[in-house]
């Protein structure tokens, strides 16, 4: 008991957990946005791998960290834009969409990165983003290691869960967004465009969930492995639907998952004699859905979700 | 100004048009993956035919492959037929796997003609809870299976790795991760002498015949289509649609099970935490290319069996990463999708009197 709270007290236990969260907090504010305008978005788990390798790979060729970023979420972006034509104008399954472009994406990914390195042993390595260093604030008793030693990338997920908010909640485009999720006959009453406003929003949340891949390759480690997103694309579809379609609750789910994740890890390692590691590394997927249970009775879905529109038609 | 609007009475053309013109399609693109890796397309396709058709032990190999994507693309197509979104196939093949080996190899030591149908039966009834308990979830606590199966995938493959550390493990395997032998009677009988390919394709084929004929025929698979095509009037028509949902969830979950028998007891003989390079997964594929008609899953199988094995023989010959294959089944995937669009609706040029048809 003394040691749960020695963990739960200690620098290291919340500067990890903020740093397992930073990936899934991309990625459920993108999965969040494609689904406010009515589509959901299971590519998310291929544009993570591609946001993994094309970040990865930018660097690895010379580009600048900002560089690769930039390269993953254009990648995100354009996968992105494939899910928006199908789902959007055509108004195909968006369940059979995304499950394709998450294996499109999956093999372009591994297909580009076999045939640029075919031979390598172990995997090239490129320099990370660093932990930022801000004077001052950095050396504050407990809070300076947790938020103010983290990297850029981090601290561009903090960020983003505002611009999100504030987009959402406080602009015109943020109400056209959320109406085309819930109503888009009356979108289209208004004389907006249902489709351009589905597919961007698509596109956008696309282009952010990438940079929850290239947080993996460019920050929290620093190469490409196959297999590395490992389903923490599935684990933003369900904190989405546990936050309710919020983002500030999107950064607390996240977090929450972040903080049992580090949690596992650690216990791993004190109960690791006794108890089988694997429980552990289940217990995350085992969160999320229980989680899913919790929240899915009074889902407030947007109601549109997963209903195609077409023009002209009622 | 353009509009869309459903073309009547989809043709059968279509129905089959889409899936061979899609099937193609993926082929051709593959030239472009090709040439950007510095390979002539020309010559890999003929490795890639080569390494299906070029010989017997070839075609073994194919069929060998085909064989669990018959049942993971039937486990998919059932499923999907009733709007359940069983993205699960991965795990339940695991979970059929499991129950295979800790029955076979040697928990019960009798005759081949009772212990083969004992881990067939324990096989697929592993898988089929496997997926009832996330029916179970999503009809209690409307929590979305596409979601929970996803997850459990995961949960279910750690669970295997924790099992062939422990309770699973061979004793004599030399501290490698897997589990003990399946005994020599329980093994599913092969189908030719120094081949590959087992009993389990015919098994496999006599399913999807079968799955066939119970959709298209029986009041069950009668009921089933009613809750997939419009739930709330199947509900109106007093059909129980929890009792079809649990029913397609039983059966799809049974038969991606059943890969992983056949896996075990028809190829392998033991378990390990690779035994399935993503057959789930592939399993969704074959079924959207199926149309998710039942036979047509046994050919779509036997197409992406031959595109895996002929890219493993073309990737051996020219050195291009086999993950083409992978790349021309996504692609399939999306082909089939749109010409699904292309089959139900046509875009027409309207604004101009008269051009309403």
């Amino acid at each position: 008991m003394m040691d749960l709270l020695n963990i739960l007290l200690s620098e290291s236990f919340w500067t990890a957990s903020l740093r397992i969260a930073t990936p899934l907090i991309f990625g459920v504010l993108g999965a969040l946005i494609c689904e406010r305008a009515g589509v959901l978005n299971l590519g998310i788990e291929g544009i993570f791998v591609v946001g993994a390798m094309c970040g990865w790979m930018a660097v690895w060729l010379g580009a600048g960290l900002w560089g690769g970023v930039l390269v993953a979420a254009c990648a995100g972006a354009l996968f992105g834009l494939l899910h928006a034509i199908l789902t959007v104008p055509l108004g195909l399954s968006q369940h059979v969409s995304g499950l394709g472009i998450t294996l499109f994406a999956t093999s372009v990914s591994y297909f580009t990165y076999r045939t640029a390195l075919p031979n390598v042993s172990s995997p090239p390595r490129i320099e990370p983003f660093q932990a930022l260093d801000i004077p001052v604030l950095s050396d504050l008793p407990f809070l300076g290691p947790v938020l103010f030693q983290q990297t850029a990338l981090t601290w561009l997920a903090l960020l983003m869960v505002g611009v999100v908010w504030y987009v959402l909640q406080r602009t015109a485009l943020g109400v056209a967004i959320k109406a085309v999720g819930d109503n888009p006959d009356s979108v289209d009453a208004q004389g907006l465009s249902v489709y351009g406003l589905r597919m961007g929003a698509i596109v956008a949340g696309s282009a952010l969930m990438a940079l929850g891949g290239a947080f993996l390759t460019m920050s929290a480690f620093d190469a490409f492995f196959f297999g590395m997103v490992n389903g923490r694309g599935w684990v933003c579809i369900a904190l989405v639907i546990f936050a309710s379609w919020r983002p500030g609750k999107a950064l607390f789910g996240a977090l929450l998952f972040g903080a049992f994740d580090a949690l596992q890890v650690r216990l791993q390692t004190e109960m690791g004699a006794v108890v089988p590691g694997q429980i552990f590394l289940m217990a995350p997927y085992v969160l999320s859905i229980i989680a899913l249970v919790i929240a899915a009775r009074s889902a407030d879905y947007p109601r549109a979700l997963l209903t195609p529109w077409f023009k002209g038609q009622r | 100004m353009i509009r869309i609007e459903p073309r009547e009475g989809a043709s059968r053309a279509f129905a089959i048009g889409v899936p061979v013109l899609s099937a193609l399609i993926s082929l051709a693109f593959a030239a472009i993956p090709l040439l950007a890796a510095g390979a002539n397309p020309i010559t890999a396709y003929g490795e890639m035919f080569k390494g299906v058709f070029g010989s017997v032990f070839a075609v073994s190999e194919m069929l060998t492959r085909a064989t669990p994507l018959i049942f993971t693309g039937l486990a998919a197509a059932l499923a999907f037929r009733a709007k359940l979104w069983n993205i699960g196939g991965e795990g339940q093949l695991y979970l059929g796997a499991m129950a295979a080996v800790a029955i076979g190899s040697g928990a019960l030591d009798i005759s081949g003609i009772f212990l083969i149908p004992i881990i067939i039966v324990l096989g697929a009834a592993a898988g089929a809870a496997g997926m009832a308990a996330p029916t179970y979830l999503k009809v209690r606590f409307g929590a979305d299976e596409v979601v929970t199966t996803l997850l459990l995938n995961f949960i279910i493959l750690i669970f295997v790795q924790m099992m062939l550390e422990g309770a699973l493990k061979d004793p004599m395997g030399l501290g490698w991760p897997q589990s003990p032998p399946v005994l020599d009677q329980g093994m599913l009988p092969p189908l030719m002498d120094r081949m590959r390919v087992h009993s389990g394709l015919i098994i496999a084929v006599v399913l999807a015949v079968l799955a066939q004929f119970m959709l298209a025929r029986s009041v069950w698979g009668f009921k089933l289509r009613a809750v997939g095509e419009n739930a709330a009037a199947a509900r109106h028509a007093g059909i129980n649609v929890n009792r079809s949902l649990f029913g397609a969830a039983i059966i799809s979950g049974g038969l991606a099970g059943l890969a992983g028998v056949s896996e075990v007891a028809g190829l392998k003989g033991y378990l390990t935490a690779d035994l399935s390079p993503g057959f789930g997964y592939t399993g969704i594929v074959v079924a959207m290319l199926a149309g998710l008609s039942p036979v047509g899953v046994v050919i779509a199988a036997l197409f992406i069996a031959s595109v895996f094995v002929g890219a493993d023989g073309m990737s051996r010959a020219m050195g291009v990463s086999s993950f083409l294959a992978d790349l021309v089944v996504s692609v399939s995937l999306l082909c089939v999708l749109v010409g699904g669009f292309i089959a139900k609706y046509r875009i027409v040029r309207s604004g101009k009197a008269g051009a309403t048809t």
